[in-house]
This record gives structure tokens, sequence and C-alpha cells, in this order.
């Protein structure tokens, strides 16, 4: 006699699971199909394609009703499973009881709403079938209408393409740093996100929802971030992930974990009631992407025939359906120990890839702009192969494997004249040789006459070849320093391109500038944060994580790994109220005291878990970070000058302050420190300072470039001027010019010392170019110039407390 | 093993660290650009540097008194510096931290 077979959920699993069944033993089963949606099976991956017009719903459904008709198929279509009887083994639907001798549970998962505050507005949808894919076709014949995406995944970022191709204007928001964290690492995450916005999608990471806002009509009108930012939308679609869809074999009282337990035969606790797709949990794991579904179909279809087979979770490959978007992403990309990196960029043409070696096999590979060989690395990690042999040619993918390995100075010899060597400036080699037959010996001489390797510098390798291929023995190498072993630029073309290129976040730089390792390291880290917050204040965010200690902790570290507190006395001046609070503020957190020689008094020995408090203390008293810990400016000493000393020729003191008022806050290659005397004797040591100004009888002379620390210098004269305003003006100008061209960690002398200081001199004493530095500082200062420590206190004082303590209960 | 509960992953900066306070001490709990977490003993081998407030780099952590670089797989200093800290076994649940119990001093819950 013919079993029944009953299936709840006609999804892409259990379509494929009965086209397996048919095809070996088309007679074995009655089978009864209920669905919830009023149709039949139809391809979900291809709802993308729909949404954004290249493909339409009937092209894209995989089983007709003939096809069910064909196959003796009961469809209960559009009719809800009330509940499983597991005793009586029968389906209880809306519309009456069907009996089974095996039961297969498909019923796929529902997406995940987040719970915010509006999430049950008319308007905010999922993105899940194919009435959500119609909601935003629909919108699209809106003129005008605007999306939020919330989620920076796989499916939010197609719904998002989907309808902007469609003329919709779309924000997608991410609560994460890069869009789809979990296939992508940040280089491949930065270059979705530019050829996202190149299509006119905008896109906010890091960013958090706060609420939902309605348009008093029970409509969505807006979408409210943490940060206060409202996105107006008449449309909300959530893709923040998928929950298995569990409640009736949960009530069914099957084994249910976060999905329903099956084993590797895809049966369930019962032996008579099996499960696949995105319902189900197989040793732990949930799956959301196809190709382990149709593994698991396999499997059901041989379990229902009694043939023994094994469901075995393999390494999954993802690609993005967004058109002109390519990226692929498998395996396992997560750095770890005896894993290797192999990575090439190729940043003209906006290609990354990353393979991930453990063992000579390859356990993951991301890659973004050509995946052409992308399932050439996955059958390879797939078959676990052995790849040490085509190593050194891996990354280039099967068309160069084999023979013989290539000298790479032969190579450079062998290209013709009219071989182009700098992409950017459309230089060819034969240019190149002409210039260095011409007496252009050295890489700037070369780059100087044919602007080769001027642009991007990636070909500078290329140029100094031809260099050295045509002058023989008589090329030397330049031996420049490179940043760290991350690159091999030096920190003067990280500079130069960052500004060149308009590169605005770290994954930028790493990218475009071919950076070998993920996320650099303690050496290039910092400095590339310095230059992108000095060049893009506005655009780039300072980043914590990329700072010393002492600056993402606003104290300085002590060798006990206390730490030292010190507020900001402008120009040295205090009052007793100030006194007072700092005289308790040091009794209550047990600090040393000590007067400093910046004319500040420093509190040592403050536990890190003291110091929202002791901040919250001396910020109520009015007072704000010294930034004694920055590479910023630290402080401005002063005399008393012409108020109180009979000597003092103008107001030091007052210059001093305005001056300290300006500057703080900012950040600088390396720290600043400034001085005013008010009269020759020099009582404030202003000439062994950074910017150090003697007051005279006829006005200011601004010096530049002391020090006294490891080396020992006279400032220089940079200018004499007449006023206190000019005095400010060339001083911020001064500092402007160094934060905009300082290598990070060069003091201003040795600064100076490098570019001379007749071209300090000449720059600044263009009027136009001195306002122009001084608009670009306040710029900046709009965006630093504030406490630091206020900030903590409200923000982030929970970061300063342990995250837990377990040695309590183990007390006991 | 036993697990014990240490926080969400997200209290952890990305490329950072957090402590937790254990029987064995203080022991840092970091978290890599790739979301993956490691525990490791806060005090560099060296002085004795605090390496919860270093610089997190690829699976890697740098001192911030003198830039000794350690593994935070293996526990071993890279480079020219000899020396190791102690690596406690931790992992992701969800969007939990779990630390192993015993591994830090604390008796199984009874």
């Amino acid at each position: 006699m013919t079993k029944k077979l009953v299936v709840i959920g006609a999804g892409m699993a259990s379509g494929r699971a009965l086209e397996h069944l048919f095809e070996t033993d088309a007679g074995a089963y009655d089978v009864t199909l209920f669905n919830a949606e009023p149709r039949g099976n139809y391809n979900r991956l291809m709802l993308s394609p729909v949404l954004s017009g290249e493909k339409t719903y009937e092209q894209i459904v995989t089983h007709d009703d003939r096809w069910y008709a064909e196959h003796n198929v009961t469809c209960r279509f559009g009719e809800k499973v009330a509940r499983i009887d597991r005793a009586r083994k029968v389906v209880v639907g809306e519309k009456g009881e069907v009996p089974y001798d095996k039961l297969l549970i498909a019923t796929g998962s529902t997406p995940f709403m987040i719970p915010l505050p509006g999430h049950d507005l008319d308007g905010v949808i999922a993105y899940r079938d194919l009435e959500d894919t119609e909601r935003m076709i629909g919108l699209g014949a809106t003129p005008g209408a605007k999306a939020v995406v919330i989620g920076g995944g796989l499916l939010g970022l197609e719904a998002a393409a989907g309808m902007a191709a469609r003329g919709v204007e779309v924000t997608v928001v991410h609560i994460m740093g890069h869009l789809m964290e979990r296939q992508l690492d940040e280089a491949a995450g930065y270059l979705l996100r530019k050829a996202l916005v190149d299509k006119g999608i905008h896109v906010r990471c890091s960013a958090n929802s706060r609420q939902i806002l309605g348009d008093g009509t029970g409509h969505v009108r807006a979408l409210l971030l943490d940060d206060g930012t409202e996105l107006p939308c008449d449309l909300l679609v959530m893709a923040v992930g998928i929950r298995p869809s569990v409640a009736l074999a949960k009530e069914a009282g099957l084994e249910v974990a976060r999905g329903v337990t099956v084993d590797d035969h895809m049966v369930t606790s019962d032996p008579d009631v099996l499960a696949l797709g995105e319902c189900v949990e197989h040793n732990g794991a949930l799956f959301g992407l196809v190709a382990p579904l149709y593994d698991q179909a396999r499997v059901v279809a041989r379990t229902l025939l009694e043939d023994t087979a094994h469901f075995v979770a393999r390494e999954v490959s993802t690609k993005l359906k967004v058109t002109g978007c390519d990226l692929f992403s498998a395996g396992d990309f997560a750095e770890g120990e005896g894993r290797e990196d192999i990575v090439f960029r190729d940043p003209a043409r906006g290609v990354y890839k990353r393979l991930v070696l453990e063992g000579n096999r390859i356990v993951g590979a991301v890659m973004y702009g050509d995946t052409a060989d992308g399932n050439w690395f996955y059958g390879l990690m797939k078959d676990g192969e052995d790849v040490s042999g085509m190593r050194d040619t891996l990354i280039f993918g099967p068309a160069y494997q084999g023979g013989a390995a290539a000298d790479p100075m032969a190579a450079v010899a062998a290209l013709p004249a009219d071989a182009e060597i700098c992409g950017c400036n459309g230089v060819c080699k034969g240019r190149i040789v002409e210039a260095i037959q011409g007496g252009a010996g050295t890489l700037d001489a070369v780059r100087a006459q044919t602007k080769a390797s001027n642009s991007c510098g990636t070909c500078t390798g290329l140029v100094e070849q031809v260099l050295a291929v045509t002058l023989g023995d008589d090329f030397v190498m330049p031996a420049a320093k490179s940043v760290c072993g991350c690159t091999d630029l030096t920190h003067e073309d990280l500079r130069r391109l960052i500004k060149l290129q308009e590169l605005k976040s770290q994954p930028a730089v790493w990218q475009e500038l071919g950076w070998t390792t993920p996320n650099g390291c303690h050496v290039c880290r910092p400095a590339v944060n310095f230059y992108l917050l000095a060049d893009w204040p506005l655009d780039y965010q300072d980043d914590p994580q990329s700072r010393f200690v002492n600056e993402r902790n606003h104290a300085n570290i002590q060798k006990d790994g206390t730490y030292s507190v010190m507020p900001r006395m402008w120009g040295g001046m205090t009052d007793p109220k100030e006194l007072i609070a700092i005289a308790q503020a040091a009794e209550k957190y047990g600090a040393a005291v000590k007067v400093t020689g910046g004319q500040r008094i420093d509190l040592l020995g403050v536990k890190k878990e003291d110091l929202p408090g002791i901040w919250a203390d001396l910020n109520a008293a009015g007072m704000v970070s010294g930034h004694a810990y920055s590479k910023g400016l630290r402080t401005v000493k002063t005399c008393v000058g012409s108020d109180w000393c009979r000597f003092g020729t103008q107001d030091s003191t007052g210059l001093g302050i305005r001056l300290e008022k300006k500057l703080w806050g900012s950040w600088t290659p390396h720290k600043v420190k400034l001085a005013v005397s008010g009269c020759p004797r020099n009582c404030a040591e202003a000439t062994c300072k950074d910017v150090g100004i003697v007051c005279v009888d006829s006005g200011y002379q601004v010096g530049v470039g002391g020090a006294a620390g490891m080396d020992v210098k006279e400032t220089e004269r940079l200018v004499d001027v007449k006023t206190e305003d000019e005095a400010i003006e060339w001083t911020a100008a001064f500092i402007q010019l160094y934060r905009e061209n300082a290598k990070y960690l060069d003091r201003p002398y040795k600064w100076i010392a490098k570019v001379g200081l007749d071209w300090v001199k000449a720059v600044l004493a263009d009027p136009a170019e001195r306002a122009a530095l001084n608009e670009r500082f306040e710029l900046s200062q709009s965006v630093y110039r504030k406490d630091p420590w206020a900030e903590h206190v409200h923000n982030r004082a929970d970061r300063y407390q342990p995250i837990a303590d377990i040695t309590l209960e183990a007390a006991e | 093993m036993s697990w014990i509960d240490i926080g969400h992953i997200d209290d952890v900066p990305l490329r950072g660290a957090r402590l937790v306070k254990t029987p064995v001490g203080c022991v840092a709990v970091f978290r890599t650009a790739e979301d993956q977490v490691f525990a490791a003993s806060n005090s560099c081998p060296h002085k004795g540097g605090p390496l919860s407030e270093g610089i997190v780099h690829g699976t890697k952590v740098t001192c911030p008194l003198h830039n000794w670089v350690f593994s935070l797989e293996t526990g071993e200093a890279q480079g020219a510096d000899a020396g190791r800290i102690a690596t406690y076994p931790v992992r992701i649940e969800g969007k939990r931290i779990l630390i192993d119990a015993a591994s830090v001093g604390k008796k199984a819950a009874a």
C-alpha cells in the first residue's frame, strides 16, 4: 500500500526533497503539501532580480500547478496548519485533518523584526516573500519616494539596490562598522560600500536605530537614530536576520533547540517526523543559504525511501545579487594561529582578493571586484587540496598555474616600449626609458619628468625596475623608510596619497594603498588615524582603538597601571574655587599631587575605574581636560606680564589664555607646547617651545621649532607682528600647516628641519594662505574643541569598569 | 568545561579589550576586527604593562608600555622578544561571551 507523506511548507528545500523522492521512486508516497502562502514553490533567491526588474515572478516559479498535478501532490495552499497530533499521526489543517505515515516539517523561518517602538506601523515590512517584494516594487511607482533599510547584510543590500534601481531614494542603516560583516572583511566591505554609494544609495554604518516615527495616521514617517538623525521614509524594510519557525514542532512536543533538532538522517526526535531547511538545527548549526538545504533535501528523500544517507554540513559560498557589485565569500576568513593570508589588491580596478591558508589548504576566500576565480578557489577549498605547489601564483587563479617561476626583472626587460607602466597618467615604458637616458637617474626625477607613479603610487616598484634595467649597476634603489611592515610607503607618500585620492577611512587606505595586513599594526594605525582626521575632519571619525592608551583613556598611564589626571589651567591661571576642587578630588581618590613644569597641577595614582568619577568632579568645578597625554596642544605657559610685572611690555597672560582657548583639543602630529613671555627676560621660557612668543614694546616676536627634551633647541624667528590678533593668526596658521604636512611623531623642529624654515615662512607670508589655514583649522576645531572628559563621563563611563567580576561568587 | 557568561560581545570594543576580575587576577578579554574573542592575562611579562590597553591588530596585541607584541591565540611573544602570557578558553554563544570557569580558578557551580 502506498504510504502517506504530509509536507508542511512549500519552500525551496521541501521542493527539492520532493523532486528527489519522485525521481527515485515516484509511487512510494501519496503526498499532501501544505503552504501558508497562497501559492506553490518559487525560487526565493530570485526575489531580488524580481525587485530590481531583471526578472518577473513567472520566471522564478520552480513548481507550477502542472508539476504538482503530474506528481499527484494534493496541494493545500493558503491553508495554515493548526497543529500536529503525533499520537494519532494526523496533521490538523484549517480545513480538516490529513493522516500521515511520515511527516516532513519544512516551515522555514520568519524574519526577525527588531521590537523598536513603532515597528507595528503600516509601511514597516520584512523582506521575505512575494508580498514584501511587491510592496517595494509599488514604492518605485511613486515619484520622490524614500525608503530606509535596516540591516546591511545580504538581504538588506539586495532590497536596497532593488529599490534604488526603481528610482527610490534608499538609505541603508547598519549597526556594524562595515557592510556584510559576516561574509566580508573590512577591506571588501569598504569596496562594496563605495559601489553602493556610487549607485546613489546612502549607507550609514555603526548606526543604532532608536525609534520608528509615525505620521499620525498609523503610517511610518521616518526612522530616528540614536544620534538624533531622522531619516524620512515612506517604507521601512527590516532585514536584520531570520529565526527558525519552530512553533508547530514545539507544540507537537518535538525536541527543539534554536531550530527543530535533527540527526544526520534529518529525522527529528520522533522517528516518523523529518524536518529540513531553515527551521532545523543540526549539530548546533542553523542554515540560511541554499546549498546545504539542497544537501538536506537529498538526505530527506533517501531517508524516506529507507535508504541510508548522512547530512554533512559543508563550507558554503556567498554571492551578492546586485548588478555591478561583484563579491564572493566562502569559508572562514578569520585570522588564526597557523593561518596565513595571501592578499592581492589592485586599487585602480577596485579589486581585492584574500585567501586564508591553513596547513597548505585554502580555508577561506573573500573577493571583490573580480570574482571570476571564486569557484575555482571554492573547489580547492571544498576538496581540501594541497596548494603548496602553486602557492606563489595561487592568488592569480587557474590561468597562471604551471610554468616556470617568473623573474620580475626579466619580465620588465621584456616589456615592449609601448607597454603602459603608469595607468593613472598613461605613461609607457618607452617614455620612461627616454627620460632616464636623458639624465633622469632617480625615481623622483622620473616622476617629475614623466608623471609616472605620481598619482596612486602603486607602479612605483615597476618604475624602479625600469630604472634598474635601463641604468644597470648605476642605479641604486632608494632606501626610503616605510611606515611599517604593513606597507612600502613612506609617511610622506602616505600623507600625499590620502589627500590626492581623497581616502577618508582606514579600510580605504588599506585597500587603495595596498596594505599587506588586514587591519594594520600598532605602528601604522595611530599614524593613519591622525592623517585621516587631520585631512578630513568632518568626514572621518576619530578611532579610539587606533590610539595609544593615554589618548584612548584621556589620562597618562603610569608604570603601575594607574593614571595621572591633569585639568587645564588656562595660561597657568587658577583660582581658589578650582584649587579647592582639585584638593578635594585628590583626597577623595587618594592621588599624589605634583606641580608640573607646564604651570598646572598633576594628580597621580588614580585607578582606571575612578577616572570617570574624578573627571565628573573636576568638570563640576568648571575644569576640563588638560590633554597632558595627547599628541595635541598641551599647555601655554605664561608669565604675569604687564598685569603685574614692572618689566612686562604686553599682556602675556591674556595672550596665552587666548591662544590656549583657540588651540585646545586639536590633535597634532606630536605634542605641541607653547609659551608667552612678557618681555625678553623670558620668564615663561618661550624660546624652547614649539611656538614661543616673546613680547616686546613694539609688539610680538613669534618663534617656532624650539625643543627642550631629548634635543635642546632654541626657537627660530618666524615673524614679528604688531598686534595680539596677528600673533594668534600666525600661530594658528603655523600649527595647521604642521598638522597638514608633518610626519606623525615629528615635533615641529624635526618637521621644519625637513621642509626648511624658509618654505614655512614663504607659505605663511601669503595673507590668503594664512587665512585659508586658519579657516581649515577652525573647521577641524568645530569637531575637536570640546572636553573629552565630559563626553566620556556621559557616554562611556561603563567602559572604564571591568566587564564582569566573577571573584565574588567563587569565594563561597 | 564549565562556562560562565561574562557579558555581551558589543560590551567589548571592536579591536579592543575589557577586563574581567577573576580568582586568578584580572583577565583581559579581547575582540578582534573579525569579531573573534580571546582571553589572556592582562599583565605583560616584561614590566607588567596592562595588555587590555594595547592596540589590537589582527589576532595580536601590542603592550602599551614597551610595544611587546603577543599572539592572542598562543600567548607567545612575537618577534625578537621571548615570553608568554597565559590564555584562557573563551567562546561566543549567540552574542554572549563565555569564559571557562575552571581555568580562571573558579570552582564549578555547586
